[in-house]
């Protein structure tokens, strides 16, 4: 039982962590999302360089061969930074979906480009109706020769609107809350009867809805067994959760620091404010929401590579849960500490609690997944 | 990074609990799992098996009789411990005057204390807070004056745990009261029948009689009880509270106390469904196996930390784990509460009497686990008072971690 990198991790954390220190200060965020893809293109080009796109993926696909740490590493200091490149949906999503599920030529077409920053990938899954339930999936994909045709809408498509591939979860058979019969499909943005709209996000970020109107698909673009998709969305959306986790402890731990520095500094009735120690001790409980949140992480690092769901999804779900309950009290906290500075536009607090909440409600809140957690029987059986 | 246990380390788990499974009485067992305490006798008598196994003082370095595992063995057997349950060794002797006396005794106290502390051949009682100190403990005011080769100690404890039982006390006595608060006060083991000395119980919130006041009218002590030197009691306090809060998060005592919910809400109805099925009971008890597991992994990466820290230095995360621990603790046994529901309310006076059993000369009212249910509800406000009140706690957060 150890918590320790490897040396290698240790290298990749430092040239992360530096990247982000030297090149990601908010000023240069600010810029960034002002572009006009809401994101730069010269980053991702220097994460591509750095290797930090290749990191989960194979080495004969142009990756280096990372699992969950690796994943855990990035995303916390991309969660430092907030940084608003569309690293989820294009290398721990997308590229998630492939790894596990595609085949030897959509991965060998693929991988490769996304790990040299070429291709861009969005996950289209959510609908009107299916708030945070994997297996509730109205858009159809019926048979049609060989192929397929694709109908339905998805909604909040995590930097859908640019991305040269669609992942898109589609219903074979079955009836719209079944878990059976879900296929996942690998389509062109560009395909005919593909219409998206992107907007931005509350977080800086950019999503899209998107319909799909009549498109034919080839039988080339099934991913994974055509109607049995769904325990291969379940797995990559439970690493992408432990993604998130890590991305939020990398948040909690600027806003503690930041907050921390803040009531060291700011002086009212003639004293900094950390004097005062109903301040100080919201600021202990924020270290203590803070570690929990970080305990968690790890075991959902831990669990998030496990291929017995039964196994990993309670972890995970109690992982989420922790985030989500932590996220909050931190993020409100912060701003609370701040005054009426934490509430502008201006100042970089609060779009880190922007950014925790948003992934609050990212692939199930805490009371969703406190929900799924019941269901199971518990974290403590009988050993 | 790799959470998981060796084989190695899983196979010394199961040795432990192997043991307990042998070798620990099964009425203290059930005693135990009913939320009832083992009784003086029980736990001498278990401090002793475990003794002579070798595993009495685990955590002490080999030469006074520990066994030289490394933190994780540590934590296992503590874990195992809790989890199983069994009773833990007496805290007073063996984590805190123990560790005071082999750090900073003198070789003919190591001597003649340490082995009696394993075997629990003495029950020691700790006397540092007085009822104007609690949280402000340098500001005690018992004293102790130097007068031929005895100190003469007078003065008041309180909240003494247990001290009915003592054979012995450790106690803070201020020598030097001119001196900086902290730095007049000298670290004293007291013989309990020594003239002088007079203890009275305190009735706790339960009914149950489990501290005490401890006066001290001109009881002298001899002055070779006096550990390491005068007027740097303060010092080996501080040393003995760090230790305190190492072992506070209690994870397998929560863990264990969860099954046992599970266990009974499955027994329990509401309704025609058993009480586990409703589902807002079951998302009350899953947020708390939440904070438990996530108090666990924090509480295993500061086990983790600790073979690479300098030994006997407390972690300062060791304040989180006292927050959340005690914090977790009292949730438990609020989710106990909604379990037991209205048979909560019989007040049961000899719940903890060793023959309960044969008392009740009436079955019990309600269920037969439900007489101690509101009863360590009440008590078990206690954990995030003692051991450093969990306020104190942030206090330490803020000042240690986070230099406010
Ligand atoms: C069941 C039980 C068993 C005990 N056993 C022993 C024992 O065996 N031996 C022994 O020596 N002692 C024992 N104690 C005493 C225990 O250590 C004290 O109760 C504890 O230190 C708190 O002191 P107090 O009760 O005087 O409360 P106070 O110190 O008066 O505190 C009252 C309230 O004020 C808060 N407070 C105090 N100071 C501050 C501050 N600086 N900042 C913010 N908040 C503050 C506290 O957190 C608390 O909420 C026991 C106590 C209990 C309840």
């Amino acid at each position: 039982m150890d918590f320790d990198l490897t040396d290698e991790q240790r290298l990749l954390k430092d040239s992360v962590e530096r990247f982000v220190a030297d090149r990601y200060d908010f000023e240069s965020r600010k810029r960034f999302m002002a572009e006009p893809e809401g994101f730069s293109r010269e980053m991702w080009a220097s994460m591509a360089e750095l290797g930090l796109l290749a990191v989960p993926f194979a080495e004969e696909h142009g990756g280096i061969g990372g699992g969950p740490v690796e994943t855990m590493i990035v995303m916390e200091a991309f969660g430092r930074g907030l940084v608003v490149e569309p690293y989820l949906s294009t290398v721990v999503l997308g590229g998630g979906l492939l790894r596990h599920g595609g085949s030897e030529a959509q991965r060998a077409e693929i991988l490769p480009a996304v790990a040299s920053g070429e291709m861009l990938l969005a996950f289209a899954q959510v609908e009107r109706g299916s708030r945070y339930d994997l297996h509730d999936v109205s858009t159809t994909a019926r048979p049609d020769g060989g192929g397929f045709v694709l109908d339905g809408e998805k909604g909040v498509v995590l930097h859908g609107e640019g991305a040269d591939r669609l992942l898109v979860t589609a219903r074979v058979s079955g009836g719209r809350r079944d878990r059976e019969g879900i296929g996942l499909f690998l389509v062109d943005g560009k395909t005919r009867g593909v219409s998206r709209r992107g907007y931005p996000t509350q977080d800086g970020m950019r999503a899209a809805e998107i319909s799909f109107d009549g498109v034919r698909l080839g039988p080339d673009s099934v991913v994974g067994e055509p109607g049995n998709a769904l325990p291969l969305v379940e797995r990559v959306v439970d690493e992408a959760i432990a993604a998130l986790c890590a991305e939020a402890v990398g948040a909690m731990g600027a806003m503690g620091e930041t907050t921390v520095d803040y009531i060291k500094t700011r002086k009212q009735f003639g004293v900094a404010i950390g004097a005062f120690q109903s301040l100080q001790h919201r600021a202990a409980d924020m270290v203590v929401m803070t570690e929990q949140a970080r305990s968690m992480t790890y075991l959902a690092t831990m669990m998030a590579g496990v291929d017995d769901a039964a196994e990993r999804g309670p972890a995970i779900a109690a992982a989420k849960v922790q985030i989500g309950r932590s996220g909050r009290f931190v993020g409100q906290q912060s701003i609370q500490l701040h005054g009426g500075v934490g509430v502008t536009m201006e100042y970089k607090i609060g779009h880190y609690f922007k950014r925790v909440t948003m992934i609050d409600t990212a692939f199930g809140d805490a009371d969703h997944h406190l929900s799924r957690l019941a269901e199971t029987g518990g974290l403590f059986k009988a050993a | 990074m790799d959470l998981r246990f060796t084989p190695e380390e899983n196979a010394f788990r199961q040795e432990v609990r192997a043991f307990f499974r042998e070798n620990l009485d099964p009425k203290v067992h059930a005693k135990l799992v009913e939320g009832r305490h083992a009784s003086r006798q029980d736990l001498v008598d278990w401090t002793r098996t475990l003794n002579a196994h070798g595993w009495g003082v685990p955590h002490w370095p080999a030469e006074y009789g520990g066994t030289g595992w490394d933190p994780v063995r540590q934590y296992i057997f503590l874990e195992e411990l809790q989890a199983f349950p069994a009773p833990a060794p007496l805290a007073f002797g063996v984590n805190m005057v123990g560790p005071v006396i082999y750090k900073f005794g003198s070789d003919e106290q190591k001597a003649r204390f340490l082995p009696r502390i394993a075997n629990m051949d003495d029950w020691w009682c700790q006397g540092f807070s007085e009822p104007g100190s609690g949280s402000d403990l340098a500001s005690l005011k018992t004293k102790a004056v130097r007068d031929g080769d005895d100190y003469v100690v007078n003065g008041q404890k309180t909240w003494t745990t247990l001290a009915q039982y003592a054979d012995w006390i450790f106690c803070l006595v201020r020598t030097d009261p001119a001196a900086k608060k902290q730095e007049g006060i000298s670290f004293l083991l007291i013989d309990m029948k020594t003239p002088g000395i007079t203890v009275r119980p305190i009735e706790l919130i339960d009914g149950g009689h489990e501290v005490n006041e401890v006066f001290f009218d001109d009881v002298r002590v001899p002055a070779e009880n006096l550990v390491g030197r005068e007027n740097k009691g303060w010092d080996y306090a501080k040393f003995l509270l760090g230790n305190e809060r190492t072992n506070i998060a209690r994870v397998g005592v929560s863990k264990e106390r969860l099954r046992r919910i599970r266990e009974l809400a499955s027994l329990e109805h509401i309704g025609t469904e058993p009480m586990i099925r409703n589902s807002r009971f079951r998302e009350k008890l899953a947020a708390v196996e939440v904070e438990l597991k996530a108090l666990e992994m924090t509480q295993l990466r500061v086990v983790a930390a600790e073979r690479t820290r300098e030994k006997g230095k407390p972690d300062p995360a060791s304040s989180v784990l006292k927050i959340k621990g005690s914090e977790i603790q009292q949730a438990t046994t609020e989710l106990l509460m909604d379990v037991v529901g209205p048979y909560a309310l019989p007040y049961v006076p000899d719940r903890e009497d060793d023959r309960w059993d044969e008392l009740a000369n009436e079955p019990p009212i309600g269920p037969d686990w439900a007489a101690t249910v509101a009863p360590t509800y009440f008590n078990w406000r206690k954990v995030s008072i003692y051991g450093g009140s969990n306020e104190i706690q942030r206090n330490i957060i803020a000042k240690a971690i986070l230099g406010l």
